[in-house]
């Protein structure tokens, strides 16, 4: 086995000291975080960007004559313009706030169903997406009429893009795919696989939860229709979320929620809505969570985002290689491409009871479906245990992993 | 890690690897199927009644080790008791893996059970020890699906 070579120069002890959870303990023994793919921890500098907000300016936004309303609707904005920065984003406009990823494939699903898809049209998912890019589009299909087709994978986890290309024709409507699989880690070639859609004239909807929290991501770059993603997964707090669409498409769409906020006149006759992004964000909005997410993309910037994702990357080819030393380890999702999260399975020992053995030691994974139960069908698997890191785990964490795993086996031998 | 030695007991580590009544009924009376949705427990539990009497009793299907451990031991504890007796032990097993049972203080009637009152200090794998009980006692009533949801 190749040597994985020395870790770039992150000074990853530094960085710890700036996530308070990281130094606690979890049944007596220090924690051990590496369940990011499920949520991921906030700075300090977040956490108290977003306490500040609460404690000492607070009001609701848009619309107020008082200082602080205006105060807090500039912090919004703001954070909404540092979104668009962080994904270069043409538009600080397109950038629409909602509460979660998963909020957000529903507004596109929903938004872009009523609008543009009918009786007798595809759309496209793959079958390795989260269940909340999955029944979304379940469900529009139901209402209208549409179909559902599905792109393939391979053994490895990889997305076999000629059954992809094979897929699309005239009545393909949108292509929903993820940019990183949450379960199984492969990056998808979302940038390849855009530009085939378009020539077909098809959007693509990009499910970015996975993708964000782990290497700079770039929308123009990539052509994306619509490009989503969570807060909380890239190190901000629960409760904001962003959708990213191309203006010809969020001006055509009808709202998604409605209500206060997102209308231009109301009369019981006839309600016009506002124009992007408010035409999409009823109701008020969690406006501590989106200041939460603005900070944590200033701190991300302030540690050097790139260098970050560099160090992870290498973390989880060590991560890859320790496990894969032990004979009875299975890793599922083994893409040439990977981001991040290692699922594994041992022989003969249920996912669930790795999970507890590993907690014991305050090794937090996560064991079950991952939301992906056609991947668990797939692999022919029950559930796997997955392991997902971050750029403030370290190489002893790794270390402290393998040799959990390892004594698991021996407590079931 | 004592806490984890409650959990992962010999015995119940001898269950999981050799699960007794590991097979199907062919003329079951009844049989129910229980899901843990979570996890991916799923368990299929095979009923024979002489009368009011649990004859044979069996279950198949894949899990972690607890759920199996206590299939493996329902199957044991439950065949020759009468359908009342069976439902008398689902209720005092389902008391103690959620703490409304104290089994060395108060009385009961799980004898070996009792080894999964371990689970309480883990709450996350209740499920997986009651999901046997709750699939036999559908079984026992006829209905054919439960879910730990």
């Amino acid at each position: 086995m190749t040597a994985v070579k020395t870790m770039s120069n992150w000074d990853v002890e530094k960085i710890r000291k700036d996530f308070p959870v990281l130094s606690r303990e979890v049944n007596g023994k220090p924690l051990v975080y590496l369940d990011n793919a499920a949520s991921s921890q906030v700075s300090q500098a977040v956490i108290d960007r977003t306490a500040k907000y609460v404690a000492e300016e607070h009001s609701n936004i848009h619309r107020g004559v008082h200082y602080l309303s205006q105060h807090a609707t500039t912090a919004y904005e703001a954070a909404r313009e540092k979104v668009k920065r962080f994904i270069n984003a043409p538009d600080v406009n397109c950038c629409i706030f909602v509460r979660g990823c998963t909020e957000g494939v529903n507004l596109v699903a929903h938004s872009y169903g009523k609008g543009f898809i009918s009786e007798g049209d595809e759309i496209i998912i793959s079958q390795m997406e989260h269940h909340s890019n999955i029944i979304p589009w379940q469900v529009v299909a139901g209402d209208r009429g549409a179909k559902i087709r599905v792109i393939p994978m391979n053994e490895r986890g990889e997305l076999i893009i000629d059954e992809y290309e094979n897929l699309l024709n005239e009545r393909t409507k949108i292509v929903a795919v993820s940019h990183v699989s949450n379960s199984l880690g492969t990056v998808n070639p979302i940038k390849e696989m855009i530009a085939t859609a378009h020539k077909f004239g098809v959007p693509v909807c990009v499910d970015a939860a996975q993708s964000v929290p782990h290497f700079p991501v770039d929308v123009q770059d990539l052509d994306a229709d619509f490009f989503i993603f969570s807060g909380h997964k890239m190190f901000a707090p629960t409760g904001s979320g962003i959708v990213y669409g191309k203006r010809e498409w969020l001006d055509k769409m009808p709202p998604y929620q409605t209500g206060g906020s997102q209308i231009r006149t109301v009369s019981f006759e006839k309600t016009t809505y506002a124009p992007l992004p408010a035409k999409f964000e009823a109701g008020t909005p969690a406006i501590a969570a989106g200041i939460g997410l603005g900070a944590s993309i200033d701190y991300l910037n302030s540690i050097g985002f790139e260098a970050a994702a560099a160090y992870e990357h290498e973390l989880l080819e060590y991560a890859t290689q320790r496990l894969s030393d032990i004979p009875e380890v299975r890793l599922i999702g083994t893409a040439a491409e990977k981001a991040s999260v290692l699922s594994f399975e041992i022989q003969g020992i249920h996912p669930h009871d790795i999970g507890t053995i590993l907690d014991q030691q305050g090794i937090a994974i996560r064991a079950g479906h991952h939301c992906a139960q056609p991947v668990m069908n797939f692999f022919d698997v029950p559930a796997t245990a997955r392991a997902s890191f971050a750029f403030y785990n370290t190489r002893e964490e790794v270390d402290k992993l393998a040799d959990a795993v390892q004594k698991v086996i021996e407590v079931f031998a | 890690m004592s806490e984890l030695n409650e959990l992962y007991q010999e015995t119940i580590l001898e269950h999981n690897k050799n699960p007794r009544n590991f097979r199907d009924i062919e003329d079951a009376d009844n049989t129910a199927d229980g899901k843990n949705p979570l996890c991916g427990d799923a368990l299929r539990v095979y009923v024979k009644m002489d009368g009011d009497r649990v004859a044979d009793v069996a279950f198949k299907g894949s899990g972690c080790a607890i759920s199996k451990a206590s299939a493996s031991m329902m199957t044991q504890t439950v065949r020759g008791k009468t359908k009342e007796e069976a439902e008398e032990l689902f209720d005092e097993f389902h008391k103690m893996v959620t703490g409304g049972l104290d089994v060395e203080t108060e009385e009961n009637h799980l004898g070996k059970l009792k080894i999964f009152s371990g689970v309480l200090e883990f709450p996350a794998r209740v499920k997986c020890a009651s999901l046997s009980w709750h699939t036999l006692n559908a079984a026992l009533r006829g209905e054919e699906e439960v879910s730990t949801e």
